[in-house]
């Protein structure tokens, strides 16, 4: 019967063509199509310096590049990966995408600032890449003063440029999916009968928003000290290097809030969606989602338990670390419990809900050797802490980005994909991953470095492990730019809701009119409702 | 455990490195036990409440106030003792005891160097006794970097301007990896080496082997006239400078009216920076040593004004060093053969 099923006549894709068309767009889904090229772009790039990284620590020796060029891969790794593609990625693109049809509206409070938001996020992609192409930057992409003020003689300015450029694109959009969610919502849609994943963008777009003019500050600052000379950083005069560590866990421990929020967000709407039944304890999720927003502000000093600082003042961040593991944990209780009674079938998203538990799982257990006080000491700025945020940044945010394309695909271009191409990157991605970064725990409990270009042989077994993985990962990560890209033409027509979802935005064509609805869509009565009746037309449709 | 196989554990060598391995498998018990609780239900329930057949949806519930309360406490309440643990133990390595034994480390890009009071000067590679704590203060000449001792379960930053510490209790002879954990640079995975744990009478004669050019606190007292301190900070307080006797761990009154505690930070901080705290009663008059003098002298220069305030000294080890010679001030003791690569 799927057979039967065509594309609509009109939609967002086929209203307007040519790239004029595009690129002075006001509608918020053309953008977020924009916006899933460009970070797919720089996914890419940031993967390449990933490859070379992993490719040098295959032997103990230093010998596939030189220090200096090790130390340029694994910053911009780094610098490419958090703020170039995990700030952005979820709610850039289906957070752009989705929450207009999520809350029942046309577009976003403000669609002109939506796009101004693109600009910028390029315009810092293009400090970032003029950095590249005069010879890098090597200061780590935590930037720490005094290295990155007077001593890393490499692209610091431009680099640090861009990030902070970018950083108002995030603000804007930010701004603008607080103010669409406040003002735009649907006749009878209230807060408690929206969407999870709005809720989740909702938290997301406070810290942007409080947070990052923070680390533009301090950016602002490192400018000041390399190009003018200030002494505010730098000891010899008179500045403090701690300070800087405060300002940028201030914004950058929150910033693991923008990246990994937003794919809790998505989780809810998977795993809903194919349990067919309701999020178990919808307000528990919805306000965890605001409690690590508001925690996350009151935690950054746990970077810094070795810096010298106050014993006491360690104690108190430690404490208040805890605190923000259980509104975690809330949540994983939360979904699990939602399987109990569901009907759960295994379409390629759930596999992705179904990674992404078991590695975010393992993400936030591992945090708690590293707020204990007794066992940071040794494993700070060790491989067990590059493991720790790998399995939260990759294993949950990407994980949780890729199972929300998956999701929503259909309903952005239309069309189906391959499911067995779907499935097989699934599971490489899980056990490659698994393959990269378990290995990196053990390797931090031996005490290996993290940032080292070369190390003692005892170490070498396992960053074989760890580069081999590496590879899995890599197929897992391309096989979807491949299925994907072929299913924009070849892919079956999709329908309005080939999941049997239960969200407004499957109550329109996919891909949808670029007003998003060609009449009203119908608020249910409750969040999530599941009827035999309405499964039942969604799947013969 | 090592070399054969993969290894899991570094060797436990200090006094507070089995508390800590303690810790971290009682951490892994508790993630165990609920990693796998959760997996396990999440198996179960995918494969018990598998999709029958098309359309079939899955009964709504709400939620559950009592299990909701009850998975937030229960998690709480176990991380609350991970909490209280790793306080424990933080407070452990963070707080030496009375009598310790002093090593100044200063990090510069790339390598590591330490001076003992005794005399005895090393690079990427530190001697110290068995069973004797140890307090190292670390300095930075450059960047940031930061010292750490995997085998001691310990590492504390080397931060420029300042002085930091760490202290242990080596509890196993044998040779450990030092390592720089804090990104430094070009050879950042070069700035390594190998702490050394030798018996206390092996150590007393290694002592006596690397002490050319007298005991640190002497390189600190030439220092002293040379750069004519001495000018000013007489003992008898008649100079133009406040005298330097017994003031350190002292309470001094600041010439704003705030006191401050005398300790090694106070005292780099008035060399290089003399006019950030001037003592009640005395001029501004000293110049600011800032870029005039490196960081192994200023520990020099802190280790003499130290032994000028006896009460406050934990007795130093049994100076077996027989200040040797005039000779130059420059007795490096060269490491035998350690990572520093270039
Ligand atoms: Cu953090
Ligand atoms: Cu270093």
């Amino acid at each position: 019967m799927l057979d039967t099923l065509k594309l609509p006549d009109h939609h967002y894709l086929n209203d307007g063509h040519g790239l004029k068309s595009w690129l002075l767009t006001k509608d918020h889904k053309r953008i977020a199509m924009m916006y899933l090229i460009s970070i797919t772009v720089m996914f890419a790039l940031g993967g390449f310096f990933a490859a070379g990284v992993r490719l040098e620590l295959m032997t103990p020796q230093g010998d596939l590049f030189l220090a200096d060029t090790y130390n340029k891969f694994f910053t911009m790794h780094g610098v490419v990966m958090v703020f170039f593609f995990l700030i952005p990625s979820t709610p850039a693109v289906l957070g752009n995408f989705l929450i207009p049809p999520m809350v029942g509206a046309k577009d976003l409070a403000f669609p002109r600032i939506n796009l101004l938001s693109l600009y910028i996020f390029w315009l810092g992609a293009a400090f970032f890449f003029y950095a590249l192409f005069s010879g890098g930057v090597d200061t780590g992409w935590t930037f720490y003063t005094p290295f990155s003020s007077f001593s890393s003689n490499t692209n610091v300015v431009p680099t640090a440029l861009g990030v902070f450029i970018s950083g108002f694109s995030s603000i804007l959009t930010g701004l603008n999916f607080i103010v669409t969610i406040h003002r735009m919502r649907a006749p009878g849609l209230s807060w408690f009968k929206l969407p999870l994943f709005v809720w989740a963008h909702y938290a997301t777009s406070l810290i942007q928003v409080l947070g990052t003019p923070v680390v533009a500050i301090t950016i602002i600052m490192v400018f000041v000290e390399r190009a003018f000379g200030f002494g505010i950083f730098d000891p010899v005069r008179g500045g403090d290097p701690v300070l800087f560590q405060h300002l940028f866990w201030f914004y950058s421990h929150p910033a693991v809030y923008i990246m990994i929020v937003p794919a809790l967000g998505v989780m809810s709407e998977l795993i809903s969606t194919f349990t067919r039944k309701t999020i178990f304890g919808y307000s528990f999720v919805a306000f965890s989602s605001l409690a690590i927003a508001v925690f996350g502000f009151i935690v950054w000093a746990h970077h810094m338990f070795v810096a010298g600082i106050s014993p006491y003042s360690a104690l108190v961040f430690s404490f208040l670390s805890f605190s923000v593991a259980i509104p975690s944990a809330v949540k994983v209780f939360n979904w699990t419990a939602t399987l109990w009674k569901g009907s759960i079938s295994f379409e390629p998203p759930m596999l992705y809900a179904y990674g992404f538990m078991g590695l975010f799982l393992v993400g936030g257990l591992t945090g708690l050797f590293l707020a204990t006080l007794g066992t940071d000491i040794h494993l700070h700025d060790t491989y067990f802490v590059v493991a720790h945020f790998h399995y939260i940044m990759v294993g949950g945010a990407i994980m949780g980005y890729i199972g929300g394309i998956h999701f929503w695909w259909p309903k952005m271009t239309g069309r189906m994909y391959s499911e067995f191409g779907a499935r097989m990157s699934a599971i490489l991605v899980f056990v490659g991953f698994n393959l990269t970064f378990f290995p990196q725990f053990i390797l931090g409990y031996m005490g290996m470095p993290r940032r080292y270009h070369a190390y003692p042989d005892e170490f070498q077994v396992l960053n074989i492990m760890s580069s081999a993985g590496a590879g899995v990962l890599g197929i897992g990560y391309i096989l979807p730019v491949i299925y994907l890209t072929y299913s924009l033409t070849r892919g079956k027509a999709a329908g309005p809701n080939p999941w049997g979802a239960s969200g407004l935005e499957w109550q329109t064509q996919s891909p949808p009119v670029t007003a998003n609805f060609t009449e009203p869509p119908v608020v249910p009565a409750e969040p999530y409702e599941y009827t035999p009746h309405v499964a039942r037309e969604a799947n013969l449709v | 455990m090592s070399s054969k196989g993969v290894p899991l554990f570094p060797e436990a060598a200090s006094s507070f490195a089995t508390n800590v391995d303690n810790l971290y498998l009682f951490i892994i018990a508790v993630s165990v036990f609920f990693g796998v609780a959760v997996i396990i239900a999440m198996v179960a329930f995918g494969i018990i409440f598998k999709q029958k057949k098309p359309g079939e949806v899955g009964e709504r519930i709400e939620g559950n106030l009592a299990l909701e309360l009850l998975w937030s406490i229960i998690p709480t309440i176990i991380s609350m003792v991970m909490f209280g643990w790793g306080a424990q133990a933080f407070f452990e390595m963070r707080v030496p005891p009375a009598e310790t034994m002093t090593v100044y480390a200063v990090g510069k890009q790339w390598m590591w160097k330490f001076q003992h009071p005794e005399g005895a000067r090393e690079i990427n590679e530190l001697h110290v006794p068995l069973g004797k704590a140890v307090k190292v203060l670390i300095t930075s000449e450059d960047v940031l970097h930061s010292l750490y001792f995997p085998s001691f379960r310990t590492k504390m930053d080397a931060i420029p301007g300042r002085y930091s510490q760490l202290w242990f209790e080596a509890t196993k002879t044998g040779t450990y990896h030092i390592f720089c954990t804090e990104y430094c640079g070009t050879n950042h995975s070069g700035m390594i080496g190998s702490v050394v744990v030798m018996e206390p009478q092996e150590y007393q004669a290694w002592l006596a082997g690397g002490s050319v050019g007298g005991t640190l606190a002497e390189r600190g007292e030439k220092l002293f006239s040379e750069l004519a301190c001495s000018t000013c900070h007489m003992d008898s307080g008649q100079g133009r400078g406040p005298s330097l006797a017994n003031i350190v761990g002292a309470t001094a009154e600041l010439a704003d009216g705030t006191t401050v505690v005398r300790d090694e930070n106070y005292l780099r901080e008035s060399i290089i920076n003399s006019q950030a705290k001037i003592v009640k009663g005395y001029q501004p008059l000293m110049p600011a040593f800032q870029g005039l003098i490196n960081e192994e002298n200023l520990v020099a220069l802190v280790e003499y004004v130290k032994t000028k305030s006896p009460a406050a000294r934990p007795t130093p080890a049994p100076a077996a060093a027989p200040a040797a010679s005039t000779a130059t001030t420059d007795g490096m003791q060269t490491p035998s053969a350690t990572g520093g690569k270039n």
